[in-house]
């Protein structure tokens, strides 16, 4: 299937041994003037690359707090150094959170330390060359900011906070990483990551509303730019054509249908992912995120939902309010933004969906944690709701559900391997390696438990497992989207199903 | 000789304070832009308090995350502090109110002893830092020099109190004497020196050095911060000007092209 390997599974899932270099060779694409230009980046490395990087990081180092502490306080203790997927299936020791963040620090201690600049041999202090650059584009682009590592740290070091600076510090010498910066510009001049015209997405929409009335008999409405909605939908651009989010949206359709609410999605805001984030620069960020306020204040909405998506809902969680806040025009009666996952639980705990979970029992069902989900946002009021509520969700609709091992689930989760703006053809090795963790704990639990599929919230999981999966000798729908799961449950009012129910019961 | 130890401590005392004050100055001016706990996080202040207490006393995290380390480790630290408050004996004249606290048995004893403790910890930690292929990947000679020095410094100490005393009485009065910039004599005790000159290097190198974790955990956005992103509003100064300067505060230019 490729020039390189997929990884064994591990007997006991015993830590590997360490082998130098050998993910030296991956890296992405180089982005291109046209690509760079639109996000205000030189289109190729600059003449006087070392003092702009150097002064790159010094602008980085007093405006993130998080930087400065994460690159002073690591003690390398090793603590991290087995908990990344990506050295657990390359076994490359740059691949260690630690060994990652080094390659960032020992640059830092060269030129902004005491140590380092009078004793740099002693602290590990090195000159930044041209090698360590290439060596920062090589494996800065083999993490998914996937924060797992940053749970393990007694210090919460946080190398999805080192990655970010350090391919800001790349983009801003003209280094960028083509499929990120691409998708951005994109975003900026149609509004979504997979440059999907406003025509053509409401073709899309329209077909999709004719699929579901040939299923249910029931006029369920995808609107778009609809004005005077109370609910703009913001969701992944996959879920607009790609599978298995297709389904997902289908779900989310049923879902806004049968609790009788007046919902629609945006072209200009037809995107929740923000690659601004992978390629941590805050104004890219920003620039993206701006869409969504642009059309919630245009459209004129109470509320926003927000699809099943990972970094995307981290942003939306976590940043929105600090980026494109504050909220004051939308009803504060709701999360702003509320989780589609929170929006049906809360319809479910108020009785007001009903389901047939027999249409999900020829699956046995186990659900996989996103890590940015996981580890950088919650759902709900209590601290852990974004494990129990996507959980509680898919028990409500499903009569078979298994836990993956413990160890590789909620805040242990491991990334899909396909985060962080690595879900590129350009990256499949890594792509592939870095799943080896999440497949070993999916295999066994379909050896041992029979489970036929896992669910996922969030757009890259669902593209990563359909691509990787049958590098793991497993099908490549395994993977389905929780709303596909709520979507073919939900018995719709007035469909043929719920009569024949209603007549049951009148029978009885 | 008393004259060049209490010039070397008083310089010691000051890099130390000095510099630790400097980056703790620093980490407390630099913001943090952006909402970035580790979650599940607390949703309140209080549950902060209570998360970055677990975490400086119990080494929360590195508990989940590996059991030797966290054991030879949290060993060294407990031990750390026991003999440091069993020292302050030395600095505390018997009128003191703290004096009690100090000077009981309790206190002497466990920080008498932690002392075997603390060479069992770090011995730990040296023997992962050279047998576990990964943790040998990321030493620099730095961190292997740190362990022996905090080695020497505590092999030297036990050996006053369990094999070579001291003379007890004359090093409290040198102390007490550097407090009140009264220099006294001081013991003529190679052991004791020795002991001196590395606490003094510790004391020089640790605002230089990654002995900054000590201040740096209270600083960790990851873990001091408080999940409450969607109910209040987090911004920066710098953050703030950021928008203004792009003109996100008027509602006009937010209106889509």
């Amino acid at each position: 299937m490729a020039d390189f390997d997929t990884p064994e599974y591990r007997k006991y899932r015993a830590i590997p041994e360490l082998t130098e270099g050998v993910m030296a060779e991956s890296s992405p694409f180089i982005a291109k003037e046209v690509h760079q230009e639109p996000l205000g980046y030189p289109g190729e490395l600059v003449d006087n690359w070392e003092q702009a990087a150097k002064d790159k990081m010094e602008d980085l180092l007093g405006r993130y707090r998080g930087l400065q502490v994460y690159l002073d306080s690591c003690v390398k203790c090793g603590a991290c150094t087995d908990k990344c997927h990506y050295y657990l299936g390359t076994t490359d020791p740059k691949n260690m959170p630690v060994g990652r963040q080094d390659l960032l620090r020992s640059v830092y201690r060269r030129y902004f330390t005491f140590a380092g600049k009078y004793f740099p041999k002693l602290v590990g202090a090195k000159d930044l060359t041209k090698e360590v650059l290439d060596d920062w584009y090589s494996y800065f682009h083999q993490c998914s900011q996937c924060r797992r590592c940053s749970v393990y740290c007694p210090y919460g070091i946080d190398t999805a906070e080192i990655s970010m600076a350090a391919r800001e510090i790349l983009d801003s010498v003209g280094i960028g990483q083509k499929y990120c910066n691409e998708i951005i510009g994109k975003v900026f001049k149609i509004g979504n990551n997979l440059g999907l015209p406003r025509r053509a997405l409401k073709d899309t929409l329209e077909d999709l509303e004719e699929e579901i009335e040939e299923e249910t008999g029931l006029p369920v409405k995808l609107p778009l730019d609809k004005k005077g909605a109370d609910i703009l939908l913001v969701t992944p651009s996959a879920d607009f054509f790609a599978e298995p989010h297709i389904d997902g949206l289908i779900g989310y359709a049923k879902v806004f249908h049968e609790a009788g609410v007046n919902w629609t999605l945006s072209s200009h805001a037809s995107e929740a992912g923000n690659f601004g984030m992978f390629i941590g620069s805050y104004e890219n960020m920003q620039d993206v995120a701006m869409r969504v306020r642009q059309a919630a204040e245009d459209l004129g909405v109470k509320r926003i939902v927000h699809g099943e998506c990972g970094h995307a809902w981290r942003i939306a969680y976590s940043f929105w309010n600090t980026l494109i806040g504050p909220w004051d025009f939308l009803d504060q009666n709701y999360p702003i933004p509320q989780h589609i996952c929170e929006f049906t639980w809360d319809l479910i705990q108020n009785d007001k969906l009903k389901f047939d979970k027999s249409e999900n029992d020829h699956r046995v069902m186990t659900f996989h944690d996103s890590c940015n989900v996981a580890r950088a946002t919650r759902m709900g009021d209590k601290p852990g709701g974004q494990f129990e509520i996507p959980r509680n969700v898919i028990k409500a609709v499903c009569n078979n559900y298994v836990e993956m091992d413990p160890e590789t689930t909620k805040e242990g989760t491991y990334c899909c391997g396909g985060g962080g703006g690595l879900l590129t053809d350009d990256l499949m090795e890594i792509r592939v390696k870095g799943a080896l963790p999440r497949m070993e704990a999916l295999n066994e639990v379909v050896e041992e438990q029979g489970v036929t599929n896992m669910a996922a919230i969030c757009a890259i999981c669902k593209s990563q497992f359909t691509k990787v999966l049958p590098y793991y000798k497993m099908p490549m729908d395994m993977i389905v989207s929780v709303h596909q799961l709520v979507g073919d449950a939900l018995i719709l009012t007035g469909s043929e199903e719920a009569l024949a129910a209603a007549e049951e019961s009148d029978e009885e | 000789m008393s004259v060049a130890f209490a010039i070397l401590l008083y310089i010691a005392a000051a890099i130390f304070l000095g510099g630790l004050f400097l980056r703790v100055r620093k980490y407390w001016r630099t913001p943090a832009p952006l909402k970035i706990p580790t979650m599940p996080a607390p949703t309140t202040q209080a549950g902060v308090v209570m998360r970055m207490g677990r975490e400086v006393v119990l080494f929360e995290s590195l508990f989940k995350s590996n059991k030797w380390t966290w054991v030879f480790g949290w060993m060294f630290h407990l031990s750390l502090l026991l003999a440091f408050f069993r020292h302050l004996r030395y600095s505390m004249s018997p009128d003191n109110i703290l004096w009690p606290l100090i000077n009981n048995p309790i206190v002497q004893s466990f920080g008498k002893y932690a002392g075997y403790a603390m060479l069992i910890g770090l011995l730990g930690l040296l023997a992962r830092r050279i047998f576990v292929d990964r943790v040998r990947y990321i030493s620099a000679p730095s961190d292997y020099l740190m362990l022996l020095l905090i080695l020497i410094i505590a092999a030297t100490g036990m050996s006053m109190s369990f094999i070579a005393h001291t003379d007890i009485v004359t090093l409290k009065m040198f102390v007490l004497g550097l407090l009140r910039f009264d220099i006294q004599p001081l013991p003529s005790s190679l052991l004791l020196q020795v002991h001196l000159a590395t606490v003094a290097i510790l004391m020089i190198i640790f605002p230089i050095s990654k002995l900054l974790h000590a201040p740096g955990v209270f600083f960790s956005p990851t873990r001091n911060q408080v999940d409450n992103a969607r109910e209040k509003r987090h911004i920066v100064p710098w953050a703030a000007k950021l928008d203004a300067n792009r003109g996100y505060k008027t509602k006009d230019q937010l209106v889509k092209e």
